[in-house]
This record gives C-alpha cells, structure tokens and sequence, in this order.
C-alpha cells in the first residue's frame, strides 16, 4: 500500500485497525486503517467533515470505539476509559485549542504536568521550548495572543513527555509568523524522537513538515504516501480535496 | 429602642442568615458549576444534616457542646456518603444530562423527605447550642453561639476559596468546570471528581444546617426555604462564582433580616425575588459570573 513498507521495517508507535466509530446514530469513521511509525510526522489531511478530529478524539477515549483496535506499542487503548489515555503516553493538542482559559498559564502548565506525575525537570524543558511563556506565567491564558494561547496548548500537552502527540489544526488562524514558530516545533520534536499525528488543511504546511500523509475521505484511510511521492506527483492532494 | 440599635440587631441576625446561606448556596453553585446539574434535593441534604444533627445530639447526651461537635462532624460525613450513593446510583447513570438530572433530584428530594417523615416523624425538634454564653451590648444582649456561627461560616468559606485556588484538588475541579473534555484528556478522572463535588456539595449544606439548627429547629420540612434562597443567591451571584455566591448571600441574608425586621418578611421575600428577575433579564450570568463561552 505504501512505498515505505517495501524498505526497512519501521517500528510502529500507534496502530489503528478497522476502527468504527459514530457520534449517536452517525457513523463518522468505516474500518479506518492507521499506522504511525516512531519518530515520524503523519499527516491526517482531508475535507472538512472526513473523520479527521474524530480519529484524534478516538485515539484519546474521547469518542468511543464501536468495532476496532488502537495499540500504543503493545497496549490496547479502546478499552480505557479516557483520563488513563494520556497516562498511557499520548498527548492531544485539541482543534481550537482548548485551554483553561479562565486559569493562569502556570495552572494550565501544572494540569499538564499532574496528569503523568512530571515534575520541576519537565516544566523547564517544556519552558525552554517556549521561552515566551516563562514570561507570561502568571497571566490568565485566555488573554493570551492566539499564537502564545497556541504555544501554551502544546507546551501543555508535552509536560507529559508522551510517545505519541496529537496536533489537530496548530497553525489554524495564526499570523505567518506564528505558523513558522509553530512548524519549527513540530520539527524540533520530531527531531527529539516524538511520534505525531498531524490533522493539517494547508498543502504548504504538509508539504514541509510531514513524512508521510494519510488522505482521509468518508471515515476511511484511502492511502498513506511518502511526502517525497507527493512533492514529486502532488496529484493526489487534487484527488482528495480538490486544491492544489 | 432606638433606631440605631434596632437596624444593628437586624444586621446581626442577616449576617447570621447570610452565613448559613452563603455555605448551603456554595454547595448548590458548586455542583451547578462543575457538574452542570442542577440539584433540587439540595435542601433535603440542608434538612437531613439537621434531623441527623437532632439524632446524633439525642444519642451521645451529656454536655450539650459534646453532642453538637459530635454532630457537627458526623452528620455532614453521612451526608456526603448518601450524596455520594444516590450520584453513582442515579445521576452518573443519567449520565448527567441537564433535564433528567432535575427530574432526578425532584425525585431525590421526595424520597428523602417521606423518609425523613416516615423515621424522624412530623415534630420539629430543638438541638442544645453548645453553649449559651450572651454577649452584652449597651442596648441589647446578644447570643454569642449565633456570633459563633458567623464566625464558624466565615472560616469554612474561606478554607473552600483557599482548597479551590491554592491546591490540585481545587485545579482539577476548576479544570473539569471548565472543560470536562479537555480534562479528561489531561488524565483527570472527570467521574470521580463529578462523585466527589456532589458530595461536598451536599457536606456544605449539612454543616449550615447542623450549624442552624440550635437556633430554628429539625423539621423534615425545613429544606425548602434554604433551596429557594439558595437558588437566589446562585443566579444573583453568579454560577460557579465563589465571590459572587458570597456577595448575593451577604445581600440576601442583610436585606431579608433588616427587611423582615422593620417591615415584614413576606416583603423581604418578594424584593429577593424581584432581585433575581432583574439580574435574569439585565445580566443572566449574574453579577460575576461570565458569560457563556
């Protein structure tokens, strides 16, 4: 299926098979098929309505799975109810980001931080990574700029130092600048071993930070490529959105 | 007596009315708040704290001070843990959906109240203050356990601000009122917090009520007043504002004992009530409570 498979096997950080899963009597996802390799960036990019935020929401417990499995490593997610997800070691950075807003950029830090037990160490590698912050520690996030309220969702999510980290849409309704600190995160981390799933609507975005990209359409996986396929031959993004 | 002295008792006996109210209205805010569940049996919890407080009293005997303290410790514990069955038994099962969590309660309240009926019987009944020490005034003395109680309320509010901002207990309720979602995301076992708030909920009101209850009686009645006004104190100050709980209680408790006193209760009543209309039509998120995200 994908042009990676045929080379060297990859370990596999997260492994979703044949997931079904409805919002009340509305399937949204039909037997989605998902693999993420460690250390790699995947992109989830579709239409709006594909199945995307709802196979993040999965992943975290959010949204029950009806038929299908989701393994970290070797352990099985759909069982757990959802607070022990992120103990387990996956992070989630929601659409819209989702902060404490009436809490301080420290207590949104701490809850992070609380929820796999991390202490001094994680926090002020965290800090270092977004520096902006240290700054603002005491300011009520939702007074934030949206690019800094951006910062502090995934500063959030990697206080808990996880193997897998879920970014549904970081760059959603920032300034350029903003979209290129963001983007330079995303790399970092790949670089410091961080498995990520992407759910991303911008091509350019894709293009530059994804290893592979997995087209999302009606609830099902249609084909994961290398994003050196995609750069080479970028008809496939037509296929499945319809821009170019 | 003189009008200065008469207007300083009836603010004395409001600030007792606001204390109780402020600590049974907190418990009521802050499951509304977290929980998003209105609790009707709020003022059953308020009544069976009482009738608990009378049987505890009743039980041990001796000096008066022993049995209340006694009672001013267990009865609010039992109440936690009925809280606590009746929130795994009904609500969560309900999964805490707005609408049938009210008809929930309005059930809740009924069993506890014809039970209460059924086992403690129709008598109101008194509880010996601790002690009966009076405070002397140049015009008038004045009921030291009453000044006590003030004090007591005062002490427990203050200990609920400090656990809801200074620890992680307190973190993690806020984070789940704000976003029980998100929360969960972040590890925090939003089932058990919603378990452990109805509870405490219903431990604030027991404590008023045992604190009430040397001064007006147990009744199985006596709940529904206390529901009322706290339902008044909430939308007047604000759901899931703490500061704004206090602030309307202080309002509430000061005008209906100075109203009541020069003029009648009724009044009292109705000016509350009036109060809330205009808060529900001018700013529905009370006075500081924000607005809906």
């Amino acid at each position: 299926m994908t042009g990676m498979n045929a080379g060297v096997p990859e370990a596999e950080a997260l492994v979703i098979s044949g997931l079904d899963c409805f919002y009340g009597e509305v399937q949204i996802l039909h037997g989605l098929d998902l693999v993420l390799h460690e250390g790699e960036v995947l992109c989830l990019f579709g239409r709006n309505g594909a199945g995307k935020t709802t196979t993040l929401k999965a992943i975290m417990g959010l949204v029950p799975a009806r038929v299908g499995s989701i393994r970290l490593g070797g352990k099985e997610l759909t069982g757990l109810p959802a607070h022990e997800v992120p103990k387990a070691g996956v992070a989630y950075v929601p659409q819209g980001r989702r902060l404490f807003a009436e809490m301080t950029v420290a207590e949104n830090i701490e809850i992070g931080l609380m929820a796999r037990r991390k202490g001094k160490a994680v926090r002020e590698n965290v800090l270092d990574l977004f520096p902006l912050l240290r700054q603002r520690l005491r300011q009520r996030s939702g007074t934030l700029s949206g690019g800094e309220q951006q910062m502090l969702a995934m500063a959030r999510a990697l206080c808990l130092e996880p193997q897998v980290l879920l970014l549904d849409e970081p760059t959603e309704g920032l300034m350029p600048s903003m979209i290129a600190k963001i983007r330079e995160t995303v790399v970092t981390l790949r670089d410091m071993g961080v498995s990520t799933i992407l759910v991303e609507q911008r091509v350019d975005a894709v293009l530059s930070i994804a290893d592979r990209v997995s087209f999302i359409e009606n609830g099902r996986n249609r084909e994961t490529v290398d994003v050196e396929e995609l750069r080479a031959d970028p008809s496939a993004v037509r296929r499945y959105v319809g821009v170019g | 007596m003189h009008f200065g002295p008469h207007l300083l008792l009836a603010a004395l006996e409001g600030l007792v009315t606001s204390a109780v109210l402020a600590l049974t209205a907190l418990g009521l805010s802050l499951v509304f708040g977290v929980m998003r569940v209105v609790n009707v049996a709020h003022g059953e919890f308020f009544m069976l704290g009482a009738v608990l407080a009378w049987a505890i009293t009743t039980a041990i005997g001796g000096h008066p001070a022993l049995g209340f303290l006694a009672a001013l410790v267990i009865s609010p514990l039992i109440v936690g843990g009925i809280a606590l069955v009746a929130e795994r038994l009904v609500l969560r099962r309900l999964d805490y959906n707005p609408e049938a969590t009210i008809v929930a309660t309005i059930g809740m309240l009924y069993i506890i109240q014809q039970l209460a009926l059924t086992f403690y019987g129709p008598e109101a009944r008194p509880v010996e203050p601790p002690f009966t020490y009076r405070i002397l005034l140049p015009w008038f003395g004045y009921s030291g356990y009453k000044l006590s109680v003030i004090a007591t309320s005062a002490l427990l509010l203050v200990a609920t601000w400090l656990v809801l901002t200074r620890t992680r207990i307190g973190l993690v309720m806020r984070a789940t009122q704000y976003d029980s979602e998100t929360a969960q995301a972040f590890g925090i076992p939003v089932d058990r917090v919603y378990g452990g708030v109805f509870a405490l909920g219903a431990v604030l009101a027991a404590i008023a009520a045992v604190l009430i209850v040397p001064i007006s009686q147990a009744h199985y009645l006596m709940g529904q007043d206390p529901l009322l006004l706290s339902f008044i104190v909430v939308i007047i100050g604000g759901l899931g504002s703490l500061r704004g709980t206090i602030v309307a209680a202080l309002l509430i408790g000061m005008s209906d004992g100075i109203i009541s006193m020069f003029f009648s209760p009724t009044l009292a009543k109705i000016i509350a009530t009036l109060l809330v209309a205009m808060v529900l039509v001018f700013r529905p998120q009370g006075l500081f409570g924000t607005a809906a995200r």
